[in-house]
């Protein structure tokens, strides 16, 4: 792909995608080929990255390691269900996971947690992703019975209509209560926690929208610069 | 006899004619005995007994006429007796309801008659006599052996013998004598009954009640239910019960709910502890009155009163214990808490999960129950040696005895320590965590999610972290089932794991609970103050807000404020200030910058209660990120900025910051808020800073001084009240701004403040009316609105604050001579006079020139002056006190009242001169013009000019005319005019060179100043010229 059709390319999805500029587009376009082109394709014709490779990213690049949520992660952005992630795909949803505002990671988180599909979070699907997260007692008979005390403690928080499950509706009011129960399942949103260089980031001259995305971004553009001078060494060999 | 009546018995009311002895166990026993003397008294002394009494004691009696039996005439109803003296009145005479009696021997039959009314008709007589020692031996036989009642009576009548005096006079000395007998026997009795009694003091309440709270709830287990005050408000002398009950001696009043009766309502006043008639909150009016007998502290009452809490405390004689090992207790929770650290730093936070946290709790349990025996240990010790102490008396009495001296005399105990700081947290007992009975359902709730935030990974902890913010966290309960089950630990602990969701989740919970005292304490103890100042780094605006909002909680105690201080805390906060507070237009970010400061404003608010960090603040440039977001125009920022504003400006530094960096402008445009805890804030701010004179102007100038006026009105709010009338007074120095205020009336708005106001408002209406009058026309307003009662009344105040203010407001009041008729009525000088005995200087100083003024306005202020007994040597002793103020405001004194010349030979008597003359090596130009002055008017009298001269007050006084100052140099030209009448003196003026200065100020255009000089001057000459003329005559002889 060569950089006239990638700048054309960005300009069009820049204009369907609502937190990238043209620019960012750019740079994610040519991240996503870099990663394509890192992917063992062995042979076929793909058009997007693979389940393995996009895990590998989620891993590598935003810090999400639990395999549970990343497979989920996986499906969500694959929204075509074609278990490719293309690179519409691809900048959409990085779109919701280094710019969402609070309703698109609603929706995102909500997406990511049912497991079905069936529009609301059940008790088995609850009891599924917190599975092992509490230590288990040694005199304790039941392994889970802390867990499946732990759901209807969240139950008890969170399902305002008393149905004995999540929908989008209680998840949506529970989170806005209290945003903290944002990923209340398992993280599925890059890890907040970066390194933050003040001098590297006063170096980007780049508008920043609010704290959060302000260290993500940096994370975020360590790897694009870091591709960028790839690329450009690329260039210089040729 | 006098002095027993006098001083023991307790009257009623004092001043009141129709005094009714009090029914007090004291005032009974003091009638008996009483009755014992008289009724005896004709057996033992039959001569004395027939002396007839100057005046009949006369008492509506009981008695009727047919009581009497032989020795009297009855006639009707009325009787007479046949005893009769010299000119044939009968000695007893009864006109029912009226008896008169003229002899003891009359009053001692008259009591036999009553048979068991005896006690009554004492008491009648002695209710409606009030001073029958004057009635028996007539009032200038009384009074001159009352005054000399403190020699041995025997030397009066040695003296009454020498003098030859009559045989009547004899009996009346014996009388005497046998009455100052008895007297002492009487006095000796109460004074056994008094020194058992117990005068409390607010202090030992506060003790007391501190530390039977220390045993309140818990069910059966608790001593009490609960046990609260009527009133939060505790003024600043440690009083709780509104002034015109402090007055009683109420200390403050209690609501006890016993675990087995019905709810105590209580009074502490000093003569001891007692039910009242139920006090529930404070105002009410009613219910003031004892209702149960008088007991000598809260144990002993609540021993007498409920079965229960007799029972439990002496089960727990351990309480005292308990209470004497607290402060090793505290030593082993300080060492325990150092090794909990250590083994805090070792731990490693990891991101997949917070588990590690609960193999460090089980460490630490296993550490406390190893400390807890040796805890025990040491208590069963000491409770041994103990109970070796206290076995010879009931343990109940013992307990509260050493709870007494244990809390006054340790001053390392924690709830004693005292402070210097402002608005001081008192640091209360640990409580004692709750046994497993009667606990509330959410302790067990509370203890289940505790095991899974321990267990937990990240989003299980959220997801406890969630369901412990359902509770209601601000009820104590909870809080208490927090810190017992642990809970506080780990979440303590949250906030080193650098999990954010955690430690906003924690921090979220400890903001809230943190309004409980133990609990801030505890969280200080755990060093959780150095994990929340590290928060305030985060680069997560939420996690600095809420870090700085539980800061805020916390420092509400001096501990924790200087934790604050030393782990860097003050820096970082001041950093949170850094925003723009007043966009028109914010994006979310700065909104959330705006969030972030006003909780770091509110934590520097409650860290600018040590002096210590209020130089931190100022050295971490706070003052211009505080004047900065005084511009805001949100109410949540406002009020902590003028909050914190208000507490510094108790500094200099910082008055002067707040009216250079144009602060005032702010400070008075949210006068107008329509908030009033930040209006007391800007007018307590404005309070402090209108000390300068250009802060004044600028308040004026910004117009801020109808608003101050209009908050006057606002007189339910006491705290705001006191801060507007302190703005006002402040403001009122000027007089531009008098005039202002006057525009607004607000002159007749303060006088009506002058009753029923708590002190601290007080003292600031007073110290304004003070100045307002210093206008002229103001002097005759404050009359008009009837200012001078109320202003004479708050003389007799024991607030020496007020009393310099009042002091000031009426020595200004009494320049007018309208008002000086009144002060005068009210027996203001008298008043005035008796503040000189005041031990605070200031009050002295201040009571000195108040005294100037009247004593130049009054009528008659000689003839006062001398009805004061003792008055003139207060005076002249005061002028060897250290404070030159003083001695400067004594002098001024002595000058007006001298002024009288009887009143400046009875000074003279006192020694006057010598006094004035030692403090003539002063340096102090105030202080030399007064005394200038005061020389100046007692060289009027007898052989005082030669006296000064050689007390060698002369030659320092010559010296005064070097001085710069044109008051000092006027006075001292017509002191030494004055002295130069003494030969010797002109010698010693001439030698020290006076002559120059004088010629020098012959050329002043002041004619007084002209007169004094030449005076001198030709007084030396005229010395000179007869020296002359007499070496002449004899050189001629």
């Amino acid at each position: 792909m060569n950089k006239r059709t990638t700048q054309t390319l960005a300009e069009n999805i820049s204009k369907q995608v609502e937190h990238f500029s043209k620019k960012e587009v750019e740079c994610l376009i040519r991240e996503f080929n870099v990663l394509m082109a890192e992917q063992n394709n062995s042979g076929r014709a793909v058009h997007g990255l693979d389940r393995g490779k996009f895990i590998s990213t989620l891993h590598s690049i935003f810090g999400l390691t639990d395999d549970r949520m990343t497979g989920r992660v996986f499906r969500t952005f694959d929204k075509d269900n074609d278990s490719v992630v293309s690179m519409k795909e691809w900048i959409d949803g990085l779109s919701v996971f280094l710019r969402g505002t609070l309703d698109e990671k609603i929706k995102y988180c909500f997406t990511v947690y049912d497991l079905n599909g069936d529009n609301a979070i059940s008790r088995e699907e609850m009891l599924h992703m917190l599975k092992g997260r509490l230590i288990r007692q040694p005199n304790e008979e039941d392994p889970d019975e802390g867990i499946k005390d732990l759901v209807e403690i969240i139950l008890k928080k969170m399902d305002y209509d008393h149905d004995g499950k999540l929908s989008f509706e209680d998840f949506e009011k529970a989170v806005k209560d209290e945003n903290l129960l944002l990923e209340a399942f398992g993280t599925c949103l890059p890890d907040f926690r970066v390194i933050c260089n003040e001098k590297l980031l006063s170096s980007l001259n780049f508008p920043i929208k609010n704290s959060q995305s302000y260290s993500l971004l940096f994370l975020f553009f360590q790897r694009i610069e870091m591709f960028e001078g790839r690329v450009f060494q690329e260039q210089m060999e040729q | 006899m006098g002095i027993s009546l006098t001083r023991a018995a307790q009257w009623t009311m004092v001043s009141s004619s129709t005094a009714k002895l009090v029914s007090t166990p004291m005032n009974e026993s003091l009638l008996k005995e009483i009755l014992h003397f008289v009724e005896h008294f004709r057996s033992q002394y039959p001569q004395e007994a027939e002396h007839v009494f100057e005046e009949p004691l006369q008492w509506s009696t009981t008695l009727v006429a047919s009581d009497f039996k032989t020795d009297y005439d009855i006639s009707d109803s009325d009787v007479q007796s046949h005893e009769r003296d010299s000119e044939g009145h009968p000695l007893l005479q009864l006109s029912p309801p009226t008896v008169y009696v003229r002899s003891f021997s009359q009053l001692s039959k008259l009591l036999h008659l009553a048979h068991d009314k005896k006690l009554a008709e004492v008491r009648a007589c002695l209710e409606e006599n009030r001073e029958p020692l004057v009635k028996i031996l007539g009032r200038s036989f009384a009074s001159d052996l009352v005054i000399e009642a403190h020699d041995d009576a025997v030397s009066v009548v040695d003296r009454t013998k020498e003098e030859g005096l009559s045989k009547d006079l004899e009996v009346k000395v014996k009388l005497f004598q046998l009455f100052q007998d008895m007297d002492k026997q009487i006095l000796d009795t109460l004074l056994k009954d008094i020194s058992e009694q117990v005068r409390l003091n607010p202090k030992a309440v506060k003790n007391e009640v501190e530390i039977l709270q220390v045993f309140c709830g818990g069910g059966d287990k608790g001593l009490l239910k609960s046990l609260r005050y009527t009133s939060d408000f505790e003024f600043s002398n440690g009083y709780r019960a509104p002034l015109w009950r402090q007055v009683q001696g109420d200390i403050c009043y209690l609501v006890i709910e016993p675990c087995d009766t019905e709810t105590l309502h209580i009074t502490c006043s000093t003569a001891g502890i007692f039910l009242n008639g139920g006090i529930k909150q404070e105002g009410e009016e009613n219910g003031y009155e004892q209702t149960s007998d008088t007991y000598e502290d809260l144990v002993t009452l609540l021993k007498s009163r409920s079965p229960h809490f007799a029972e439990k405390i002496n089960q727990q004689d351990s309480a005292v214990q308990e209470l004497s090992t607290k402060k090793e207790k505290t030593v082993n929770e300080q060492l325990q808490l150092e090794l909990h650290t250590t083994r805090r730093n070792i731990y490693e936070p990891r991101p997949s999960g917070i588990l590690s946290t609960c193999g460090k709790t089980e460490e630490n349990k296993t550490l406390k129950s190893s400390e807890d025996e040796h805890k025990n240990l040491r208590q069963r010790a000491k409770s041994k040696t103990k109970a070796e102490l206290s076995a010879s008396s009931s343990p109940g009495h013992v307990s509260s005895q050493k709870l007494k001296t244990s809390a006054g005399a340790l001053p390392g105990e924690p709830f004693s320590e005292s402070s210097t700081e402002s608005e001081e947290e008192e640091e209360q007992p640990y409580r004692h965590p709750e046994t497993n009975t009667d606990l509330p359902s959410e302790y067990w709730q509370i203890q289940k999610l505790v095991k899974y935030l321990k267990d937990g990974d990240q989003i299980v902890t959220v997801h406890t972290l969630c369901a412990m913010m359902d509770f209601n966290l601000m009820q104590e309960s909870c809080q208490m089932a927090i810190q017992d089950t642990g809970a506080l630990k780990v979440l303590l602990n949250l906030l080193d794991t650098d999990e954010h969701k955690c430690e906003i989740g924690s921090l979220k919970i400890l903001r809230t609970i943190s309004h409980n005292s133990q609990i801030r304490r505890v969280i200080v103890d755990m060093r959780g103050v150095q994990s929340i100042v590290k928060i305030l780094d985060s680069p997560v605006k939420e996690l600095k807000a809420l870090a700085a909002e539980t800061i805020a909680n916390v420092a509400k105690f001096r501990r924790a404020r200087r934790n604050v201080r030393l782990y860097g805390g003050i820096n970082k906060l001041v950093k949170l200030l850094d925003c723009l507070p007043n966009l028109a237009s914010l994006t979310p970010s700065q909104e959330e910058d705006i969030e972030v400061a006003c909780c770091g404003a509110l934590a520097l608010w409650s860290c600018s209660r040590s002096t210590k960090n209020k130089k931190a603040i100022r050295k971490a440039g706070g003052i211009p990120l505080l004047g900065r977001l005084l511009k805001s125009p949100l109410q949540k920022m406002l009020i902590p900025v003028v909050g914190t504003l208000q507490e510094c400006a108790s500094e200099e530094s910082y008055r002067t910051d707040i009216q250079t960096l144009g602060m005032i402008k702010d400070l008075v445009r949210n006068l107008s808020s329509d908030n009033d805890e930040l209006q007391m804030h800007c007018a307590s701010a404005i309070f402090k800073c209108a000390e300068d004179k250009q802060t004044r102007d600028l308040v004026r100038k910004y117009k801020g001084l109808q608003p101050l006026v209009s908050l006057l009105h606002k007189a339910d709010n006491k705290q705001l009240l006191a801060a507007a009338t302190g703005a006002i007074w402040k403001c009122s120095i000027s007089q531009e701004n008098v005039t202002k205020f006057q525009e607004y009336k607000a002159l007749e708005i303060l006088v009506s403040l002058l009753t029923d106001q708590p002190e601290e408002v007080l003292v600031n209406v007073v110290g304004a009316l003070g100045e307002f009058a210093q206008i002229p026309a103001n002097k005759a307003a404050i009359r008009e609105f009837g200012g001078i009662k109320p202003l004479v009344k708050l003389l007799t105040s024991p607030n020496q604050a007020l009393l310099v203010n009042v002091t000031k407001a009426v020595g200004a009041c009494a320049t007018n001579k309208d008002n000086m008729v009144i002060i005068d009525q009210l027996d203001g000088i008298r008043l005035v006079w008796s503040l000189l005995k005041n031990p605070s200087a200031d009050v002295q100083s201040s009571a000195a020139w108040a005294l100037c003024a009247c004593t130049e306005n009054a009528e008659d202020a000689g003839e006062t002056a001398r009805s004061l007994i003792g008055g003139f040597q207060l005076i002249v002793k005061l002028l060897s006190s250290t404070n030159n103020e003083v001695l400067a405001s004594i002098c001024a004194a002595i000058c007006k009242i001298a002024k009288d010349e009887e009143n400046l030979a009875i000074l003279t008597d006192f020694g006057v001169v010598p006094s004035l003359a030692k403090l003539t090596n002063t340096t102090d130009d105030r202080l030399r013009h007064h005394l200038a002055d005061a020389i100046a008017q007692c060289c009027m009298w007898g052989s005082n000019r030669a006296s000064f001269g050689e007390a060698g007050a002369v030659a320092p006084l010559v010296r005064y005319l070097k001085s710069k100052e044109g008051s000092v140099q006027r006075s001292t030209a017509m002191a030494l005019y004055q002295l130069s009448r003494n030969p010797n003196n002109c010698i010693t003026m001439h030698e020290k060179e006076v002559v120059q200065p004088l010629i020098h100020m012959m050329g002043s255009d002041d004619e007084e100043l002209q007169e004094a000089a030449a005076g001198c001057v030709r007084s030396i000459r005229l010395l000179y010229m007869a020296n002359r003329n007499a070496e002449l005559f004899t050189f001629r002889n």
